[in-house]
């Protein structure tokens, strides 16, 4: 089994404050870590190797610090790690992004399994895993929160998908590429043995010249098709709660179905 | 000279930082108001390797250094006091001590499962009526064959009631009991499970309330020849080379502490405003802010030297004590000061700060009270006092021999 996770290193939004005169993030003196939903995604490769062998590679595309994100996914485990840097990626939107990484992961194969977190915190598009899903022309499983069943040999995978809705059984073939939510498990932490391998590993770093197959026209910013026109504040939500009261939750349920019926809400 | 921490040692505080965020500060105000121990940590750090942070692998450590061990203590103590305790008692005093003057069948039989955290080890010198004055201590061991026979009572011990192995000292000859010369003194290492050991712990403490301390009572404890830590007269030497490390932990703890009530004060002194402006802003509230910024950064300062002494073999009682000193008192301070910019909120347990300062007192006083530190460093420089060689020192931390397997 081989399982490529994709990682991004993000600003850790606890820490991170919003210029008021741009509506950026201030990132400076910010602890960077690993996208949280990411970890959720390394330690899903992670149990996908302890149950059938084989190896977890982690990709991240980034500025050279993003290699700390790498090592601390080393330090959890993961058997392998590739930074893709490159001024020539710097400014890619999602679109770029998934080019890229789909580019990568091309010399990576061959894989089974592709896992991303849901979204990352900053950007919070939720667009580079699918978008990389559709660059590899494989299937891909969002927002999951289970897998039920997976089999290597067969090449097949069923997993639970949490949606607005409910949740979805969804059987699927392998290789494919899921992103999972945080309910699908409990991202360990680093080890002390992990922590030192992670300290004395080389990380490969791919630039462009590494990935002679990507079409230099898609890459970075010059590859992005998205503009970023302005950004702003949303207005603050007005309206106003009411709290009902009552004796019994019959009573209330009552109150509430018809104020719902009166205000043609149902 | 280099002051930066190393990747390792970056990743190693990430990781603690990490745990004691998820594992302990969701219960911790639960268990401080309840006075409850939370065994559950125990098995969840020793799969961490935490309890065995600083041993060498083929002792079943996790075979980092002595500044790894720090930055432990200061991660843990952030969140709670309670929670390094156990370093401090578990690695520190029980630990590393068997690292220095066990004998290789000792180290098997305990060393090897406490760093594994299958077993839970304490140490217990305190005695109901000898606290400071360590030769004060009335425990006996009178040699009956292949055996000694160990009879007294050792009170204010952390994780009495937890730990299943207890590294205890005692009186061997009774003629240097009365003329108070403690090369009569040995050390044992005993088993909860051994004849006539019984615990128990004491409640009402002011803080670390959500940590286990008791009384151990010895009523002729059959302890076997073997279980003699060292040669027969060299406890009270062990017992206090024991101290370079549990100080050593208490000290980075305190450290922690200090950044705890910072980050709380910071934090606050930006939010609540007062006279039209946050708090922040008036200057003896900046006072406050600056002189914990002051204190954690001296007191890391002289934890890292600690540190780093013990990562080269070299002697460091002094350094240790001065860091024990002047990170535990700072921490008091400073506990004091975050409850100040906290106003009545701070008074509160709404807020973690009065949980700060209860918990900082203790360290103040345990394994060497201020006053005691003070006379060391006195001693030291008026030439009063001298290190002597001991016949077993603690080794030079050697990243190659501590991550050997067996
Ligand atoms: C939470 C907690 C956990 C503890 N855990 C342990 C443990 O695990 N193992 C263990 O063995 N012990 C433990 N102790 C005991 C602790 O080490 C002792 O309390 C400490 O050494 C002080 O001893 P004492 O309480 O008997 O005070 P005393 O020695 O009676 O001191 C009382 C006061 O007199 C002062 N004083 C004493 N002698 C002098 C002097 N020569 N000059 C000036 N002033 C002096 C002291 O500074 C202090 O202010 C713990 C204590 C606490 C509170």
């Amino acid at each position: 089994m081989h399982a490529i996770v994709c990682i991004k290193q993000v600003p850790d939004t606890t820490e991170v404050r919003i210029n008021p005169e741009t509506n950026t993030l201030i990132r400076e003196g910010v602890a960077s870590i690993i996208n949280p939903f990411d970890t959720y995604a390394i330690e899903e490769g992670l149990r996908l190797k302890e149950r059938f062998g084989g190896k977890v590679t982690v990709l991240t595309m980034g500025p050279p610090q993003a290699r700390e994100a790498l090592k601390e996914a080393v330090a959890m485990g993961a058997d392998e790690a590739i930074l893709l840097t490159d001024k020539a990626f710097a400014g890619s939107d999602t679109w770029a992004t998934a080019y890229t990484l789909s580019r990568a992961i091309r010399r990576l194969a061959p894989f089974d399994i592709i896992l991303c977190g849901k979204q990352a915190i900053d950007g919070d598009t939720g667009q580079v895993g699918p978008g990389i899903a559709r660059q590899l022309q494989i299937p891909q499983l969002t927002y999951v929160s289970r897998i039920l069943e997976i089999d290597p040999e067969s090449a097949h995978i069923r997993v639970e998908r949490l949606l607005e809705e409910g949740r979805e059984i969804v059987d699927c073939s392998l290789p494919v590429l899921l992103t999972v939510v945080k309910d699908i498990n409990q991202p360990r932490y680093p080890t002390f043995m992990g922590i030192r391998r992670a300290t004395r590993m080389e990380i490969p770093v791919w630039d462009c010249q590494a990935l002679p197959e990507a079409n230099p026209e898609y890459l970075g910013l010059r590859g992005s098709p998205t503009q970023v026109v302005r950004i702003f504040h949303p207005p603050a939500r007005s309206g106003q709660a009411t709290l009902l009261t009552g004796d019994t939750p019959a009573l209330l349920a009552a109150q509430l179905a018809d104020r719902l019926l009166a205000d043609k809400v149902i | 000279m280099d002051f930066a921490l190393s990747e390792e040692h970056q990743m190693v505080q990430r990781m603690v930082r990490d745990f004691a965020a998820r594992e302990i500060a969701p219960n911790i105000k639960d268990h401080d108001r309840h006075q409850t121990f939370d065994r559950s940590i125990l098995p969840r750090m020793a799969a961490q390797g935490l309890l065995g942070i600083c041993l060498p692998v083929r002792y079943g450590g996790a075979g980092m250094d002595f500044i790894s061990l720090g930055l432990a203590c200061e991660e843990l103590e952030y969140v709670d006091t309670a929670y390094r305790v156990i370093l401090s008692v578990h690695v520190g005093l029980n630990g590393l001590t068997l690292l220095q003057w066990g004998t290789e069948e000792q180290k098997q039989r305990y060393l090897v499962p406490q760093s594994l955290g299958e077993k839970i080890a304490t140490y217990g010198l305190t005695e109901p009526s000898a606290g400071s004055d360590a030769v004060g201590i009335q425990s006996t061991a009178r040699r009956e064959g292949d055996h000694w026979v160990l009879n007294g009572e050792k009170m204010w011990i952390s994780l009495a009631d937890v730990a299943d192995n207890f590294l205890v000292f005692a009186w061997t000859d009774q003629e240097k009991k009365r003329a108070r010369d403690h090369t009569g003194m040995s050390a044992f290492i005993i088993e909860r499970s051994f004849p006539g050991v019984q615990t128990g712990t004491i409640h009402g403490k002011l803080g670390v309330r959500a940590g286990n301390t008791g009384w151990i009572s010895m009523k002729d404890v059959p302890v076997p020849a073997e279980n003699m830590l060292g040669r027969e007269g060299e406890g009270f030497y062990i017992a206090m080379s024991a101290l370079d490390n549990g100080r050593y932990t208490v000290a980075w703890g305190a450290t922690g502490l200090i950044r705890a009530c910072l980050d709380a004060s910071v934090r606050y002194a930006r939010e609540r405003q007062a006279f039209g402006v946050e708090i922040g802003r008036h200057e003896l509230v900046q006072q406050m802010i600056a002189n914990m910024q002051l204190k954690y950064d001296t007191a890391r300062l002289l934890c890292l030297r600690a540190g780093w002494l013990k990562n080269q073999g070299v002697r460091n009682t002094r350094e240790t004590s001065l860091a024990k000193w002047h990170a535990t008192v700072s921490s008091f301070e400073c506990a004091a000061d975050a409850v100040e910019v906290h106003g009545a909120y701070g008074y509160s347990d709404e807020y973690d700060v009065e949980r700060f300062l209860r918990n900082s007192k203790g360290a103040v006083i345990y394994e060497g009270s201020r006053e005691i530190q003070q006379l060391i460093q006195a001693q030291y420089a008026l030439g009063y006092r001298k290190d002597r060689p001991l016949r077993c020192e603690m080794p030079a931390y050697d990243p190659v021999v501590w991550q050997q397997e067996a």
